[in-house]
């Protein structure tokens, strides 16, 4: 594993990166954590990391890995934190390690919800319970009907994941449905009142829907299409612009192999910016690669909507 | 520009005068209120309720217009009865007749309703007024007692940053407190109020709104009164119960959404529900 890491550390540097602009933390107010790796249970057709059951290139954190960085946490000021993956309820110490974090802070999930027995949404209900913090349970669906959902993410995905929904509001959470647009844009308002209808199917009838723009790398890349040469951050870009909305200048990424950049940039050698969290901290990020057009494009579209930044003071 | 009376006590004027000096005022009892959001009769019932419990000095911490009828009642009371204000988003756009209100919202359906009050608020406010609005200060200091204030709209980094009670880290708190050189921080912008002690021995307080109820099904509103006690300071919420049925009147007839009528009629929210965390979304309606 370890000389993998240093062969592609050890890539020279695609002249894209030399002229692209580079930011700097404002504050860590994200915490973001790759909690099980590259490890999903599915193995969607459109995930900007590649995740399935086999891609082991980036394994699952212990729960002691997300401690340390919980404690450094404190010092640091962070505000929120979420988890990702792959999915991570693949991770089996998944329920302490969120217990672990909401005895700090409020903590979201990206969870597929298809790993969600009743046993698991009633000791999340508990923890949320037991905590002052939110917990939130951020649930991707990516289409109104089975057959729109399951073309991305695989077949049975759809009612695998309306059953896991339906078990998280049954306990009291309101779950963040996020969906992929796959759609031309001026019909995102139709597709927003069919998940009003179909959510307020299972009984979730004051549902929280979040809409996505895709991100044009990993398997996305392939199914529809890259990133143009254009489609780049530059310098003059930059001016006057609120660097509040690329995420790099307020998260960080915990993995097990070491800190990034960006929880999207997960491929990216360009985006580890440290072994530690202190580390990752302090480096400054290169707003090279391609998918950091579609964060300027769009505004962090990864952090929940209470936490959304704007104007200075 | 409509006129709203100064309230005054028996002996003239019983509020404040503007903040005089350059050392930071020291009081006994502060009230402080809030996303105010053009609630003029919640506001003159809360400046009323202030006057009988005797307090020596009320701030305002920002978001004069917003969701309620005729902008300019509200800035009448607060400017004539010169009660200095922290700039809120809303005073800000306002002010600069930005594009939009700086609510901080993301989601279509929050911006949907965002857009109609501030279109509103904006063409009914006075050129007057709206150059005044450009004249408030982003943060305001000074001390309840001993105890050293930080007043401000939604943090001291972001006039526009949401401090929700279950997405605020008491470390986070401590971090600003420190950073600010504060022992009390006092914000709104979120419309619920609450408060937690910090692990350093400050606390931080958010008044909560006089414009809208707390989305707890009841039609109060509410402001906050800080008072010295031994070395430290106490605070107590309090609920302001006024004539929400001629603001909902008054509403109506200014053709604003029945949407924000209802929320003025039942205390639940109705628009602008994205934003809110899980947990404070559960406790509501909608």
């Amino acid at each position: 594993m370890t000389r993998i890491e240093l062969a592609v550390l050890d890539a020279p540097e695609e002249p894209r990166h030399q002229a692209a602009p580079s930011v700097g933390l404002e504050s860590l107010d994200e915490l973001w954590f790759q909690v099980s790796g590259t490890v999903c249970n599915l193995r969607c057709s459109h995930c900007f990391i590649s995740c399935s059951p086999e891609n082991h290139s980036f394994w699952l954190m212990t729960r002691e890995e997300v401690a340390t960085a919980l404690e450094a946490s404190v010092e640091l000021g962070v505000k929120e934190y979420y988890f990702t993956g792959g999915e991570p309820f693949m991770n089996r110490e998944m329920e302490e390690i969120l217990g672990d974090t909401l005895a700090i802070g409020p903590a979201t999930v990206l969870t597929n919800a298809t790993l969600m027995p009743e046993r698991r949404a009633w000791a999340l209900a508990e923890l949320a319970e037991r905590s002052p913090y939110t917990l939130e349970l951020r649930v991707s669906l990516d289409g109104v009907t089975k057959e729109m959902n399951d073309a991305l993410r695989g077949e049975g995905a759809f009612e695998r994941c309306m059953d896991g929904v339906e078990k998280l509001v049954k306990v009291g959470f309101l779950p963040i449905i996020t969906c992929m647009r796959s759609w031309p844009e001026e019909r995102t308002e139709g597709y927003l009142d069919d998940f009003g209808d179909l959510l307020a199917g299972i009984g979730y009838d004051r549902p929280r829907v979040k809409i996505l723009p895709p991100l044009l790398i990993g398997e996305e890349a392939k199914r529809t299409r890259g990133y143009e040469e254009t489609e780049r951050i530059t310098h003059e870009m930059l001016h006057g612009f609120d660097l509040s909305q690329l995420l790099c200048t307020r998260a960080r990424l915990v993995t097990a192999r070491g800190v990034y950049a960006c929880p999207i940039l997960l491929d990216s050698p360009s985006a580890r910016v440290g072994e530690t969290l202190a580390e990752g901290a302090e480096s400054d990020v290169l707003l090279g690669e391609s998918a950091c057009f579609t964060c300027y494009m769009s505004g962090a579209i990864c952090s929940n909507t209470s936490a959304s930044q704007g104007a200075d003071r | 520009m409509s006129s709203a009376p100064a309230l005054r006590g028996p002996g003239g004027a019983w509020l404040p005068g503007p903040w005089r000096g350059d050392g930071e005022p020291r009081f006994r009892r502060v009230a402080a209120l809030g996303g105010v959001y053009s609630n003029h009769i919640a506001l003159r019932r809360a400046l009323e309720d202030a006057r009988d419990r005797k307090v020596d000095a009320v701030i305002c911490l920002g978001d004069l217009g917003a969701f309620g009828p005729h902008p300019d009642r509200t800035a009448a009371l607060i400017r004539e009865n010169e009660i200095p204000v922290v700039r809120g988003n809303y005073d800000d756009s306002i002010a600069r007749e930005l594009e939009d209100c700086q609510c901080g919202y993301t989601d279509p359906k929050d911006n949907h309703y965002a857009r109609i009050s501030y279109e509103y608020t904006l063409a009914n406010t006075s050129r007057e007024y709206r150059r005044w609005m450009g004249s408030f200060p982003s943060t305001l200091r000074f001390r309840v007692g001993e105890t050293r204030v930080l007043a401000f709209h939604g943090s001291p980094r972001r006039m526009n940053e949401f401090l929700w009670e279950t997405t605020t880290p008491t470390h986070f708190l401590d971090g600003m407190a420190r950073e600010h050189d504060a022992e009390l921080l006092l914000g709104t912008h979120t419309g619920i109020h609450w408060s937690r002690s910090l692990t350093g021995g400050g606390s931080y307080v958010n008044a909560g709104a006089l414009g809208r109820p707390a989305n707890d099904g009841l039609t109060e509103v509410w402001y906050v009164i800080l008072e010295a006690a031994g070395a430290g300071v106490a605070h107590e919420f309090v609920p302001v119960a006024y004539d929400h049925e001629a603001l909902a009147m008054e509403m109506q007839e200014e053709g604003l959404p029945a949407k924000f009528v209802e929320t003025i009629l039942t205390g639940w929210w109705t628009t602008c529900l994205e934003v809110l965390p899980g947990k404070e979304r559960s406790r509501g309606r909608w």
